[in-house]
């Protein structure tokens, strides 16, 4: 473990938080203080991934939500969409890992999909649970994903790395928290198979793929078959979302990082009867939420950094 | 669970017979379940309230959610499904036929319920 605090200013609470994290070789850490320059931070560390590629991940948008823990939603996606296109380094495509919307409402797509027309890159989804509510993601994937097969889950190759967006949300009626299902787990062992172990590999879904809290439904239940086939590459970067806040996790060449969702943040772990919206002052509101940077740094680690909206 | 809540009924059914006679034929209705009609299960605290519910067949039951974020209500073999119940919506469904009827939210599937039909 290395840390760097190169950007420390003072002891302003608006205080922005940045975490890198090298996925196979460590992880970074690092808070800056003072008044919020996630650009400029931003813009120092593009210039050491200047020869790699860059994508976004953002997550739990959750149109529709207009409760006391954010009534604008739309307004802190649109915040989110701002931060990207004001990237001094242009992401490559961007990754929306679910939650786009709050209660799988055609109206609430039809919003989504209007405001996420600002993004000029690629948008490759998956769907959280509350994309699917009622109707099995049909409107999602109509919707985000019109040209896959049965399954919704799908991979494709960019900037020498391999995507794999996968779906862990439909299994919910019979699992007491998210899982892939027997079908996609085949689908991705042969998906897998054949390529090297140096191709740096993505995994992007909703539900942590490792059990931060399997009570709250924070949890995939049969992730440990997914990296069984995972585990052989020297770089795995898995990215979800679902629980609205920073978790990291490295175990040997796999990096877990959960993401900022753009809506609402949600409790620690068991902290409190429940999870769901958490509410906190209106001017701290934007200092929970963000959007992720990943830099892939040739020849094949994967940097990642939270920005938040603040 | 269930067999202790019939047999507790079943007791103070009795007792109630054995005291008062005629008044025992009330006592002995209100160890059935609620005549066909209406019936409320309360959400709240990602709760479902009572977690078991017994109708008679024909009855409409009805999910209200208290709490801010948004629920649903479906059986694993899909019997029944609800679109998304906002906090402060409500879905109502009929159960016509008796049996025991599984359910769960799949928003947060911790959340489990039950309603006997008879």
């Amino acid at each position: 473990m290395d840390t760097q605090n190169p950007d420390n200013h003072g002891t302003s609470r608006r205080g922005l938080l940045k975490c890198m994290a090298w996925a196979g070789t460590g992880m970074v850490w690092t808070v800056a203080g003072g008044v919020p320059r996630g650009l400029g931070l931003g813009e120092a560390f593009a210039a050491t991934a200047a020869d790699g590629f860059t994508f976004v991940q953002i997550s739990d948008s959750h149109i529709g939500f207009n409760k006391e823990a954010n009534p604008d939603t739309n307004g802190t996606l649109q915040a989110a969409i701002e931060r990207i296109t004001k990237l001094p380094k242009q992401p490559a495509m961007v990754l929306h890992t679910g939650d786009v919307t709050h209660l799988s409402k055609p109206e609430e797509f039809d919003t989504a999909a209007q405001l996420l027309k600002a993004v000029k890159q690629d948008i490759h989804y998956v769907p959280g649970e509350h994309d699917v509510i009622g109707d099995d993601g049909k409107q999602f994937f109509e919707r985000f994903a019109p040209k896959l097969k049965t399954g919704g889950w799908y991979s494709f190759d960019q900037g020498g790395v391999h995507f794999v967006g996968m779906v862990n949300v439909l299994t919910f009626e019979t699992a007491k928290a998210g899982g892939f299902g027997a079908e996609q787990l085949e689908w991705l062992e042969k998906d897998l198979k054949g390529r090297t172990d140096s191709t740096p590999i993505v995994v992007f879904t909703h539900v942590p793929m490792w059990p931060i809290y399997p009570q709250w439904g924070w949890a995939t239940e049969d992730a440990p078959q997914a990296l069984s086939y995972l585990k052989r590459f020297g770089s795995v970067t898995v990215l979800n979302g679902h629980i609205h806040q920073i978790v990291q996790k490295v175990e040997g060449n796999v990096s877990y990082q959960t993401a900022f969702s753009t809506a609402f943040p949600q409790p620690k772990a068991g902290e409190g009867p429940a999870p769901g919206p958490m509410k906190v002052p209106a001017d701290k509101l934007r200092s929970v939420l963000g959007i992720r940077e990943i830099d892939i740094v040739p020849p094949k680690s994967a940097a990642v950094t939270d920005v938040s909206l603040a | 669970m269930i067999n202790f809540l019939i047999r507790r009924g079943f007791v103070i059914g009795t007792a109630a017979f054995l005291a008062l006679g005629a008044a025992g034929a009330i006592a002995q209705q209100a160890q059935q379940p609620a005549a066909a009609g209406e019936a409320e299960i309360s959400i709240q605290s990602f709760q479902f309230v009572p977690a078991i519910l017994t109708v008679k067949a024909g009855t409409a039951v009805t999910w209200v959610n208290h709490d801010e974020e948004p629920h649903n209500v479906v059986s694993p073999n899909r019997v029944f499904r609800s679109k998304a119940i906002d906090g402060g919506e409500k879905f109502t469904t009929v159960f016509d036929k008796p049996g025991t009827y599984d359910y769960l939210c799949a928003v947060h599937p911790h959340m489990r319920g039950k309603i006997i039909v008879e």
